[in-house]
């Protein structure tokens, strides 16, 4: 078949000091922004690209859009109040942060929480990673112009909402695991009709496959393109799905265990290329072990028992003084929350690390010079996006 | 890039064939079971205890007055209104709720042209009022305790041969606990006659505070320390929490405060009275309605004497309440703060007698009258007449005093089922025990078992001490022997205690008599004022209401000069007592600064 090598030979030269020199004045480059309203984008950011011909010499991400100080609000909230905003720092996979903040406050306020609470735990969070890489399938086909992943995958979303709606009593903010343990237990016949999801999801999953993964311009389009060099991985924070592509089998699920995953059998999925292509493979892989364990969840998880601590009277919880890093590996990599007390009813400070933040804006804006304006978008949904998590 | 991978993707077109998957109308979709969708409150249930908004992160909710809810004991008469343009529908407030009152329907599609229709009270008129499906807490109320603390007391068996205090009083881990339930709603602070900073103090026990705490005790009750062990808290029957678990134990919390603070401490604590004014006033009774309004007096710089018949001051607290409920120490240490504020009290000096009434007028800017209800009453049943046959306040009173002459057979019996009856059944068995090594005590009530007047704690303490407790027993004859010596009581059980128009009019059935052998009969069957000091004059000139002393809303009587204020007016325990105290000191106050006490 056919190769398209671009010509190189406007590219600007960078000076001694390895800048580039792109002089606007001369025409031969032009600003575009990429965001922050375009399909392409994951969410609320843009990235300011300076393109000579189609190729992008310089691109810089830009946040700001959804700004809502999340982080600084929880210091004014007390304790138990803090828990209905935590979901809200990433929209489309929320129950990482309410795990995160619940595991938190558990640890330094001296809560145990109850076993079947840890497996419903679990469960809700590989429900959850399952539903955000459904939005990584449906981005990454539509960023390369393939419409029908998306619609496909949006189904198969809200047939996971409909089991979170069912368990949790939400869709989107399920707002479920509270300090403590968790809202409710099972309902009734649900691990039935979480397998009809699942199998439904699975067929769909095989038409991905063919429409998309087998599919020579999807390929052509990912494959060597975007490549995340490993030697990036350490000094860019690089975690998750974007690491393990380039041969980085690390899995805070498997390296740290929490929860019940140790008592889970399954495997981390890794590939060599570091091209947008793997990334999205091992994605791939990562949703059938998400399908798997939430089937090993609910035929392994106790049938009954308590799912709730016993609090202290929320209204006037205060929490000795003490700091704690509690991290999980979300669909994006690590994400982890930092608690600070100081004996009073509100939390000091909370932090929010989610790999959004270090793949999207330094890691971005290193990879982007040098691409085609055509693959930034493919590029940028492959690191797996979600803004909101970025500006908390 | 082989031919198959251009060819593979479109084996997907079978997918044409597919049903579309969209919903049509999203409208009439049902959310599931248990869906967070708009609120629901049964308006009947709610206490309007307001911690649904104390929780709500959003500010969505706002406590209204609602027509046709009114405030009343343990209601504040306010509902949630609800503002869907900041609710998240977390369901923390629904979590929280103290009653289970409020819940969530599974409704999500609410159209309307006008914004503030999203400003809601549930519970009036929502189309979803009635749905059964939505969001309801699974696990319960755990957002806030509902267990108490228990109180530490001593074993019947380590209690019935002494006087001993039998509550041990919360250690700090325990009153900590205890504390942390209060959700602040200030509830009981309406239903305390003195109305005391409740959700304050027990604030205080949270942060280990115990100055301020003692402060805020003293802000409303000088007698902290008597009511941290025997206030009928009745504030706890209106407490939020007793919705759905223990009432928070106010009582015990406040005696946990008092208990934490020296009694020097607490003088210093209070601070310096305001400098002389030169006005005086006499009161008459050193029982905790006349000692509440000497202590308010004298802080504000009036000179104050206490006039008190009996030998010590305290009045029903000394005379009444037996020791293992109240130890004579704890009520010393409380009138010691209010004589370290100048209140003189003039002991065994009865008015009347010793002085007069008209006396104590021209010497004094102002009256108050405060000499409860010292006479007992009598049943007036054949054979009650005579020795062998006791008032209960009588023997008490007697008790307290050290007298050794109080009669103490190895069997007694006990007419009545109040609390006075407990304190005389409950004494007189400790006297037998400590006597004879046992105890033949009988106590018949009128009441059935379930309808005791008494406290449940009295019934069970008394079980577990050896009363014999008779429920249903009407008091017939006081039985004597040939020589006048009693020997029992004879009772007929009884099939009903009030007539249709709600009247107290005792009806027996005759065939079930029994006779309960006892030395000696105490009646216990309430009190009466004796209001001989006053003189034919005066009693002639004041304004009755049914046999006491009329009195307005402020504590006047017809008399510009004199007050009254307590049991001998309106009663019927300690903490109305210092209510009313209060009440006549600042009305003594304002008639004394506008020179309305005319002499
Ligand atoms: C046995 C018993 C148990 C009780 N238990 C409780 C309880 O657990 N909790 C509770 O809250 N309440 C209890 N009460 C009720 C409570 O004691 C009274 O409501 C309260 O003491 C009334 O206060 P007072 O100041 O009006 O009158 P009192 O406490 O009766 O004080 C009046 C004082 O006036 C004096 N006096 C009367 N006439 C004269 C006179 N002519 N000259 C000088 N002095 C005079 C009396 O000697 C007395 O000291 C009990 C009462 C009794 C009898
Ligand atoms: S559901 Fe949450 S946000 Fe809404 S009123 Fe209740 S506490 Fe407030
Ligand atoms: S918490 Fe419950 S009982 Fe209290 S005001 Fe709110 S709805 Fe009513
Ligand atoms: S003691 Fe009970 S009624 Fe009083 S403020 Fe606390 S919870 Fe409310």
């Amino acid at each position: 078949m056919f190769s398209f090598q671009p010509d190189r030979s406007e590219y600007p030269q960078p000076g001694l000091d390895g800048k580039l020199e792109i002089d606007l004045e001369t025409g031969k480059y032009l600003k575009l922004w990429h965001g922050p309203n375009h399909p392409g984008i994951t969410g609320n950011m843009s990235v300011e690209l300076t393109v000579c011909g189609d190729e992008v010499v310089e691109g810089k991400t830009h946040v700001g859009y959804l700004h809502r100080g999340f982080e600084k609000l929880m210091e004014r909230r007390t304790f138990i109040q803090v828990f209905p905003i935590v979901c809200r720092v990433c929209v489309p996979e929320p129950d990482f942060n309410e795990y995160c903040y619940a595991a938190a406050v558990e640890e330094l306020a001296g809560i145990e929480v109850p076993e079947l609470a840890t497996w419903m735990r679990t469960l809700i969070l590989e429900m959850g990673r399952f539903n955000s890489y459904m939005m990584f399938l449906g981005g990454i086909g539509g960023a390369l112009g393939l419409g029908i992943t998306g619609q496909w995958m949006t189904y198969v979303r809200d047939l996971m909402l409909d089991r979170f709606e069912e368990l949790t009593g939400a869709r989107i903010y399920h707002m479920f695991i509270l300090p403590g343990g968790v809202r409710g237990h099972l309902p009734e016949g649900f691990a039935a009709r979480m397998e009809e999801v699942l199998q439904t999801a699975e067929t769909y999953l095989a038409d991905v496959d063919k429409v998309m993964f087998a599919n020579s311009v999807f390929q052509l389009r990912t494959k060597g393109i975007g490549v995340i060099e490993p030697a990036l991985f350490e000094p860019y924070g690089v975690t998750g799905p974007n690491a393990r592509a380039g041969g980085v089998a690390k899995d805070v699920r498997k390296d740290s265990p929490y929860l019940v995953y140790d008592q889970l059998d399954f495997e981390v999925a890794t590939g060599m290329d570091s091209d947008i292509f793997t990334r999205a493979k091992v994605r791939r892989a990562d949703i059938q072990t998400s399908i798997d364990l939430i089937r090993q969840i609910l035929k392994k998880m106790p049938k009954d028992g308590p799912v709730m601590a016993k609090l202290p009277n929320v209204l006037h919880w205060k929490i000795p003084r003490g700091e704690t890093y509690i991290k999980g590996e979300c669909s994006r990599g690590e994400y982890g929350y930092y608690l600070v007390t100081d004996g009073s009813g509100y939390p000091r400070r909370i932090n929010v690390r989610g790999p959004s933040y270090t793949h999207a804006m330094a890691l971005l804006e290193h990879l982007i010079p040098g691409t085609n304006i055509s693959d930034v978008a493919a590029l940028m949904v492959s690191l797996h996006t979600y803004p909101p998590e970025i500006e908390r | 890039m082989s031919l198959r991978e251009v060819l593979t993707p479109f084996s997907v077109w079978k997918r044409v064939l597919d049903a579309p998957v969209s919903i049509a109308d999203p409208f009439s979709r049902e959310a599931s079971e248990h869906y967070r969708g708009f609120h629901k409150n049964d308006m009947e249930t709610c206490i309007g205890c307001g911690t649904c908004e104390a929780i709500c992160q959003n500010g969505a909710i706002d406590m209204v007055p609602v027509e046709g809810q009114n405030t009343e004991k343990g209601d504040s008469g306010l509902r949630p209104m609800i503002d869907y343009g900041r609710c998240c529908w977390c369901a923390l407030c629904v979590d929280i709720c103290m009653t289970g009152s409020l819940t969530m329907s599974n409704e999500y599609t609410w159209v309307d042209s006008d914004p503030d229709a999203f400003r809601f009270i549930p519970g009036l008129n929502e189309p979803w009022k009635d749905k059964q499906a939505g969001y309801k807490r699974e696990n319960g109320r755990v957002l806030s305790g509902t267990t108490r603390s228990p109180m530490g007391e001593l074993h019947a068996n380590e209690r019935i041969d002494n006087f001993n205090e039998i509550c041990v009083g919360y250690t700090r881990e325990e009153a900590i606990l205890e504390a942390d339930r209060c959700v602040e709603c200030g509830l009981c602070v309406a239903t305390c006659p003195a109305h005391m900073s409740i959700p304050d103090y027990i604030a205080a026990v949270r942060d280990q505070d115990y100055d301020r705490g003692l402060q805020l005790l003293y802000e409303t009750n000088p007698f902290s320390e008597v009511c941290g062990r025997i206030c009928t808290h009745k504030c706890e029957t209106s407490c939020a929490a007793v919705h759905e678990g223990d009432a928070i134990a106010i009582r015990w919390l406040k005696r946990h405060i008092v208990d934490n603070v020296p009694l020097e401490r607490r003088v210093e604590l209070i601070g310096a009275p305001k400098p002389a004014t030169g006005k005086s006033v006499a009161i008459i009774g050193a029982g905790p309605g006349g000692l509440t309004a000497a202590y308010d007096l004298a802080r504000e710089g009036v000179k104050v004497t206490v006039y008190e018949a009996l030998p010590k001051p305290g009045g029903m607290m000394r005379y009444g309440i037996p020791e293992y409920r109240l130890p004579y120490d704890a009520l010393d240490r409380d009138i010691a703060v209010i004589e370290a504020m100048g209140v003189t009290i003039k002991c065994a000096t009865v008015v009347g007698v010793d002085v007069q009434m008209e006396d104590l007028r021209q010497s004094h800017d102002a009256v108050i009258l405060a000499i409860g209800l010292q006479m007992g009453r009598g049943t007036r049943i054949p054979g009650s007449e005579g020795a062998g046959v006791e008032r209960a306040v009588d023997l008490l009173r007697r008790i307290t005093a050290g007298d050794p002459t109080v009669p103490v057979p190895e069997t007694a019996v006990v007419i009545g089922g109040g609390n006075v009856a407990f304190d005389i059944a409950r004494s007189m068995a400790r006297l037998q025990k400590i006597k004879y090594g046992r105890v033949g005590l009988t106590l018949t009530a009128l009441e059935d078992r379930a309808h005791f007047l008494a406290d449940k704690e009295e019934l069970v303490e008394g079980d577990e001490e050896g009363v014999l407790i008779l429920d249903s027993r009407g008091p017939q004859e006081v039985m004597r022997d040939p020589s006048g010596q009693v020997t029992g009581l004879r009772t007929w059980a009884v099939t009903s205690i009030f007539d249709a128009e709600g009247r107290f009019a005792p009806a027996y059935d005759e065939s079930d008599e029994q006779i309960h052998q006892g030395a000696l009969v105490i009646e216990a069957i309430g009190q009466m004022a004796d209001t001989s000091l006053l003189g034919d004059a005066l009693t002639e000139k004041l304004e009755w209401n049914r046999g006491r002393i009329k009195i307005d809303s402020e504590m006047r009587t017809s008399e510009p000069w004199l007050f009254a204020a307590g049991d001998a007016v309106k009663g019927p325990d300690v903490i109305n007592a210092v209510a009313d105290g209060h009440r006549a000191a600042r009305t003594v106050m304002e008639a004394i600064a506008q020179g309305e006490v005319v002499q």
